[in-house]
């Protein structure tokens, strides 16, 4: 039943609007409304069963088991939610002066100082909304840093064909062309395809690391070499940044930028499809074109940066500071872990994947790299079982979340069968 | 270990199946010059307990203020049940609902969300949400350019909020689109069609963005605005606040045609302020530019056996189907806040809602009366406004600020930095949460500073001048 079907002309929940005010105030008539718009018409009590019942009938972490790859599906602590809902928090205008918000923004400068310190890089933005704004926001800074440069002709943006969608239409968003690089046999980015694709049009190269098919690319540094021997910067996916959290850093593996998915390595809720937060991590060289604002510490306290102390900046993302609810609930995750926590996020998610694989091919699945290591995720092929029973991937899937699994993800990347 | 399961058996076990030694064996394809010793720059770990405390003193040194700033997010009462719903597990801890058949109560939530802003912009259809109301103005410039062809010239007046204006530059910048700028009447406020006619210069344009109400708080004549970008075959875009359009005529029944796309921010609907974010960004627009538009779309459908579900739709348009040629990147929104969004708006209802629009409009302009009261304040144009208003004052509206802030007050933002044309500028905005004590406490406290710095300004001509 939906919600409109439940309502009843002239039913209210009293409780919850304020009273009528009386006289119609300043508001000429022609601006005015005519028709009342379609809400529903309920009882307070109406409203909460229909919700409650909606509920009842989703999947979720905390009621079944979602074997998806680089969503990173893990428990979302309710000290998180508890402590980023603290009245004073709630209740903060984000254009109110930092001096009245000292504890917030310190919870904000502490984070990025915890994410500069497990990626490497120099610096961190908190400013992008989600991953996908993120994935933006780093090849708007590699297109600024050309830009400024006066290197105009670097045109594209090289993604591997095993890339989220999210990669290549971030590069057009930005005004690139985008050259998709193969896959090798052991699930590595093809390094011949690789070094025959740059050249002096290219501006960058975006790369997920470990990969979307579960493995570690094993020839990063050459990687790393040949891009940047071409003139072009490194940006790296944190999609699945989980499976080498305390582990290795990014900027070790000479990535130039990076964004981080606060609502997967981070464990902040996905909420149905959000809100995430995908804070931005750069080198020295490209600070000057980070988003904003930024969170400093100065003298007098915690300040947000602007405009006039990053001239060079490519600007904002969004009308606030950035998700600031999601941004204290990772601080609080990432203060529960500490240091060594953050590695055991690399350690045990590693571990359950390669267990799992075993028992997978003990069981008889065929997996797809069986020579390889599984980082926090792997692939299971079924075109044998489909050869031979006719029983495709999307039925397992299926079946599974007849049996009270979440479909793990099917058909991705579209160059495994 | 928090939230790590594992017994030592466990892992000795574990370890054994794989047939490796140790944890550390599962990174050997990991180039030994790469691993990382434990991160220095992370504190050690803190328990539940630890971390309660921590911020809990954070909060309460920044303690609460009696906040009259609006400029784009606005305090308004949440009805409890709105949140205790939404961080229910099943859905706050839930997946994108990719998988229908186990995302069912997300999806039928976001199709009546979907209706419900549908009939609040009298629009067609609305997506599923967007990050906020600044890039969803950007994404709908990006949509008008598309749909237009051979424009990419969008007309944006200096009316709409300033900082949405620039986040909108920097998202559409490298796509080769100009956003010009109209200047906006000195005297009403608003913008004049005379204005676009001089800004366009020439007829080849893609949309003009209209906003209602605008960036001071002032009503838009938006009908003429809307006919006018239609006469040049543009698009008009539409830039709303969802609470003023249980009051307003909705974009859809702007002008002869209505406008072509409205966005905004949803926060009014339900989201807290909590320091900017997380919000939500809404997007509606008419049945013929469907296929142009960005983000997750839910619509009804019936299964094998004729009953009715939802489902993700048209999922051709986007990143995961089309990559490159996607309408947009967003993958991630702000699920979680439309789902606040929906609880929130059939709480209210149609009632409900128009009450809290008539309020803030009420206590608004109570305040800008009891405020224009003092001498040398006034209103700074003359057109009607929903519920903000920029007063000018007799003294720098910063040093306002500051006494008023000594007292537990924030009295609106200083519209110095972005709009020194207007002098000493203050934007003020009283929502429904305010009662008729908290205006006297703002307005005495107002009268005191204004009168001190008066007093100060002329002792110091006094001095000057040698009497």
């Amino acid at each position: 039943m939906l919600i409109f079907e439940r309502s009843r002309s002239g039913r209210k929940s009293a409780a919850q609007a304020p009273a009528a005010t009386p006289g119609a105030g300043e508001i000429p008539g022609r601006y005015l409304r005519t028709k009342p718009p379609l809400l529903p018409e309920c009882s307070e009590l109406d409203v909460v069963r229909h919700y409650t019942r909606l509920s009842q009938n989703n999947f979720s972490i905390d009621t079944h088991f979602y074997p998806l790859g680089s969503c990173t599906m893990k428990y979302n602590p309710r000290a998180c939610n508890a402590l980023a809902m603290l009245p004073a928090f709630l209740g903060r205008h984000p254009a109110a002066p930092d001096d009245t918000g000292q504890g917030f923004l310190a919870c904000l400068y502490d984070l990025q100082e915890i994410l500069k310190s497990v990626t490497g890089m120099a610096e961190v933005s908190l400013a992008p909304l989600a991953g996908a704004q993120g994935e933006f926001t780093g090849v708007a800074m590699i297109r600024a840093y050309h830009d400024a440069r006066g290197d105009a002709d670097r045109r594209e943006i090289l993604v591997p064909d095993a890339a989220h969608g999210t990669n290549p239409a971030s590069a057009v968003m930005c005004g690139y062309m985008v050259r998709e690089i193969a896959t090798d046999a052991q699930g590595n980015v093809d390094l011949a395809a690789l070094k025959a694709a740059v050249g002096p049009r290219t501006a960058g190269l975006m790369l997920t690391n470990p990969s979307t098919l579960g493995v570690f690319e094993q020839h990063i540094l050459e990687m790393e070499r040949t891009v940047h021997e071409a003139g072009g910067l490194l940006y790296y996916d944190g999609a699945n940044l989980n499976a080498i959290l305390g582990e290795a850093k990014p900027a070790d593996m000479g990535f130039d930028a990076i964004h981080i998915n606060l609502h997967k390595t981070f464990s902040t809720p996905h909420g149905g499809g959000g809100p995430g937060a995908g804070p931005v991590g750069v080198n020295s060289r490209l600070a000057p074109f980070l988003p904003l604002p930024l969170v400093a510490q100065r003298k007098g306290g915690y300040r947000l940066l602007g405009e006039t102390d990053r001239p060079l900046s490519i600007g904002r993302l969004g009308a606030q500071l950035g998700n600031a609810g999601v941004l204290l609930r990772a601080y609080v995750y990432a203060r529960m872990l500490g240091a060594e926590g953050m590695r055991r996020v690399a350690e045990f998610s590693t571990l359950n994947a390669n267990y799992l694989m075993v028992e997978l091919a003990k069981a008889g699945f065929e997996i797809a790299f069986p020579q390889r290591r599984a980082s926090h995720e792997f692939i299971v092929t079924l075109r044998r079982l489909k050869e031979e029973t006719g029983v495709t991937a999307l039925d397992v899937a299926k079946r599974l979340l007849d049996k009270g699994f979440h479909a793990p993800t099917v058909y991705f990347p579209l160059l495994r069968p | 270990m928090p939230f790590i399961p594992h017994t030592e058996q466990d892992v000795r076990e574990m370890l054994a199946a794989i047939g490796v030694g140790s944890v550390d064996e599962l990174f050997s394809e990991i180039p030994a010059g790469l691993r990382a010793g434990p991160p220095a720059g992370v504190p050690a770990a803190l328990n539940e307990m630890q971390v309660t405390r921590l911020m809990r003193e954070r909060a309460e040194r920044d303690g609460t203020w009696l906040n009259f700033i609006g400029a784009g997010a606005y305090e308004h009462h949440i009805p409890a049940a709105v949140w205790q719903i939404i961080t229910r597990g099943e859905f706050y801890s839930a997946y994108t609902p990719y998988q229908a058949e186990a995302s069912q109560g997300t999806l039928q939530l976001l199709y009546e969300y979907q209706t419900m802003m549908a009939s609040l912009t009298g629009l067609d259809v609305t997506n599923a949400s967007l990050y906020d109301g600044a890039s969803a103005l950007a994404e709908a410039v990006l949509m008008a350019v598309r749909a237009h062809r051979t424009s990419r010239r969008v007309l944006m007046p200096a009316s709409v909020h300033p900082v949405w204006r620039r986040v909108a530059r920097t998202i559409v910048r490298n796509q080769g689109i100009e956003l010009i700028e109209v200047p906006y009447d000195r005297e009403a406020g608003h913008t004049a069609p005379a204005a676009l006619e001089a800004a366009a210069q020439k007829d080849d344009l893609a949309a003009v963005v209209v906003p209602q109400p605008n960036f001071f708080g002032v009503l838009e004549p938006v009908d003429e605005l809307t006919d006018w970008a239609h006469s040049r075959g543009a698009l008009a875009i539409a830039v709303v606040n969802p609470i003023s359009l249980a009051l307003l005529r909705p974009p859809g029944e702007w002008g002869s045609k209505g406008a072509d796309i409205a966005v905004g921010d949803g926060q009014p609907l339900g989201s807290p302020l909590a320091g900017g974010g997380p919000y939500f960004g809404f997007m509606a627009c008419g049945k013929d530019l469907l296929r142009q538009m960005p983000g997750r779309l839910v619509g009804a459908t019936t299964d094998v056996e004729g009953r009715r579900g939802f489902v993700l739709t048209l999922q051709a348009r986007e990143q995961h189907i089309r990559r490159s040629k996607a309408t947009s990147n967003i993958c991630t929104n702000q699920g979680l806040m439309v789902a606040a969004a929906a609880v929130h708006m059939a709480l209210l209802g149609p009632e409900g809602l128009a009450r809290v629009a008539r309020a803030c409009h009420a206590n608004t302009l109570a305040l800008a009366s009891r405020l224009t009261a003092v001498s040398g304040v006034r209103r700074a144009f003359s057109g009607a406004f929903f519920h903000e208003a920029v007063l000018t004052l007799p003294a720098p509206a910063a040093t306002v600020l500051r006494g008023l802030k000594a007292q537990g007050i924030l009295g609106g933002l200083d519209l110095k930095p972005t709009h020194p044309e207007i002098g000493h500028a203050l934007l003020v905005c009283a929502t429904e949460t305010k009662n008729g004590d908290d205006l006297a406490r703002f307005a005495e406290q107002f009268e005191r500073i204004i009168g001190r710095t008066g007093r100060r300004k002329s002792r110091a001509l006094n001095r000057k001048s040698g009497n």
